[in-house]
């Protein structure tokens, strides 16, 4: 027993926890109308305690309108493609997986391009950017279904296929475009950004984003076994087919979710899984939690850089990869030495 | 009891064994031999259901365990394949507790008690010490013994290993098979492919010889496995001499070349 309760001790998530409370907290002060802590702590505690109002109604709505919803999108965007790349590249046993690998980005692309070209409302081209997220996914899983070779490699390629298949399409609309306002709508959209969230976006994608989360955390040992080949997890007792349906259909809602309220943002799934590995191993159990804390820090750190940086907002996918590919460049070649 | 009836086994309509009927009791160790390419991991997996059977029956106490699921399938038959990996860095205990995934519900993850478990099958290997290691990092022969720990974890009455001798040197071979002997001293059935006839003349109370899409059955190899047998098995002119040691007798094969 002695040994046992020895190495039960689990790694921490904690330093976790805080580190996202420091990073929330720090986001609400950041921004083109600063707002100093002590009228920020006074406004937070004013909706819970009778304090006297002694500040402008302006820091309430930039406080409550603004910056709230934009730094809950930015943690469940981040939480989204961090903890799919993490599944998908223990489902797919390979850490260079990214979330898009079957398609689902390429296909939002589509949607959203698509409802840009129609003159479509915000929320429609939401709707349309999730909608064909999923769609793209499910052409993927059905086709791949079709083919006698290992699942996971038909998974792979013809994801790879659909995804140029979508990319493809994209392109077709872009050239088709208006140059003047529609194309580079586009462009944005597939840059990546989080400055037009409104509070009722965050209500409607975290409906999905949960539904995603829950399985995924329930299957997180299970989520182990499937990292061994497909005939060892087999032979454990793990209905291989069935978990990968699950995660892929629990990962796509999630991913399709977050691109469709913030566009394409690239790195985030493949950087932060695997720096979470390198911090607390991984074991699902442990690393779940980790990545969906680290992958929220991360993309709310990167939207204040964002917001914060220049006059003129820079776009999320392209700080997320000016940050992203050095970082990972440097973790592989810590990797290497040690 | 494991019972194989009338098994054929292949690839869509291609048969690469037919008829293929043994049985295999607790305490037995069924060493099956035969060339390469013979078809011995077919009909491994066959057994497994890892490929679905052409024809005959796979029966455990009687039950047909062809319409299984895995789950059902993995309290009673663990396997070990010829070669397995990891490409995360598990430790060796994580790879030992994921033999308790077939006892989970739905949504649980390993109990203190599976943890339990895991430790006694690391112990009874005496690989405790390696408890806390990166299983990938481990040589081939500490790889194996983990795999056999989560096999016991798995705490199935028939274990199936597919040349688990393979790539092991001459003191991890022995090594090996006397955990196997073990294994079957405590009522397991054990069912094992080698490349080395010796396995089956110290260890085997069956030998299976597959050639040309047969499989011949033969009890007790330490007496019944004959020279002509394993001749007309690889192809190759060999002797088999006898050796008197300790009043016990060691059956040695030695090719005539």
């Amino acid at each position: 027993m002695n040994i046992l309760d020895k190495d039960n001790k689990k790694t921490s998530i904690y330093p976790f926890v805080i580190l996202l409370i420091i990073i929330f907290v720090l986001s609400f002060s950041l921004g083109r109308y600063p707002i100093d802590a002590k009228t920020l702590l006074k406004v937070f505690l004013s909706k819970i305690l009778p304090i006297e109002k002694s500040w402008e109604d302006t820091i309430e709505i930039v406080v409550f309108q603004v910056r709230l919803p934009r730094i809950i999108a930015a943690l469940l965007v981040g939480l989204s493609l961090s903890l799919s790349g993490a599944v998908y590249q223990g489902m797919f046993k390979n850490p260079l997986v990214s979330p898009d690998i079957l398609a689902v980005s390429a296909g939002s692309a589509f949607g959203a391009a698509l409802a840009i070209y129609f003159s479509f409302t915000t929320t429609g081209i939401q709707v349309f950017a999730f909608l064909f997220g999923i769609v793209a996914v499910a052409l993927v899983y059905f086709i791949s279904q079709k083919i006698k070779a290992d699942p996971i490699m038909a998974l792979v390629i013809i994801g790879i296929l659909i995804g140029s298949l979508f990319n493809s399409f994209v392109s077709l609309i872009k050239y088709l475009a208006d140059t003047e306002d529609k194309l580079p709508a586009i462009s944005f959209w597939l840059m990546g950004s989080l400055s037009g969230v409104m509070a009722r976006d965050i209500k409607a994608v975290s409906i999905p984003i949960f539904l995603g989360l829950v399985p995924l955390y329930i299957l997180r040992w299970r989520l182990n076994v499937l990292t061994l080949s497909e005939e060892e997890a087999k032979c454990l007792g793990l209905d291989t087919g069935k978990i990968r349906l699950v995660v892929i259909i629990s990962s796509t809602l999630m991913t399709a979710a977050a691109v469709s309220i913030s566009g394409i943002i690239g790195w985030i799934g493949l950087v932060i899984p695997h720096l979470g590995r390198i911090l607390v191993g991984p074991d699902y159990r442990v690393l779940i939690p980790t990545t969906i804390l680290l992958g929220g820090s991360y993309l709310l750190l990167i939207d204040n850089i964002a917001r914060t940086l220049t006059t003129v907002e820079v776009p999320l996918g392209i700080l997320t990869s000016l940050i992203g590919a050095p970082f990972f460049i440097f973790l592989l070649l810590k990797r290497g030495r040690s | 009891m494991l019972e194989i009836r009338d098994l054929s086994c292949g690839y869509g309509k291609e048969y690469i064994l037919e008829n293929v009927n043994f049985t295999a009791k607790s305490g037995d160790i069924v060493c099956i031999l035969g060339s390469n390419g013979s078809g011995k991991s077919t009909l491994i997996k066959s057994i497994m259901g890892l490929i679905r059977p052409l024809k005959g029956e796979v029966l455990i106490e009687g039950n047909s365990i062809l319409n299984w699921s895995w789950k059902r399938k993995a309290r009673f038959i663990s396997y070990i394949p010829q070669s397995f990996s990891s490409t995360f860095q598990y430790k060796v205990k994580d790879i030992v507790l994921m033999g308790r995934t077939s006892y989970l519900n739905f949504s649980s993850t390993p109990s203190k008690e599976d943890e339990i478990i895991a430790d006694e099958a690391m112990k009874s290997l005496k690989i405790l010490h390696l408890k806390d290691k990166i299983y990938c990092h481990l040589s081939g022969g500490e790889r194996q013994l983990v795999k056999i720990a989560q096999a016991l974890a798995q705490q199935a009455k028939i274990i199936i290993m597919d040349e688990p001798t393979n790539n092991l040197d001459f003191g991890n071979q022995m090594l090996m098979l006397k955990h196997l002997k073990e294994c079957a001293e405590k009522g397991m059935t054990v069912i094992m492919s080698t490349h080395s006839p010796e396995h089956a003349f110290l260890y085997g109370t069956k030998a299976l010889l597959v050639k040309d899409g047969r499989v011949i059955e033969i009890d007790n190899p330490n007496k019944n496995l004959r020279e002509v047998d394993l001749e007309g098995l690889y192809d190759v002119k060999l002797k088999v001499f006898k050796l008197n040691f300790k009043n016990k007798m060691i059956k040695m094969c030695i090719p005539m070349i």
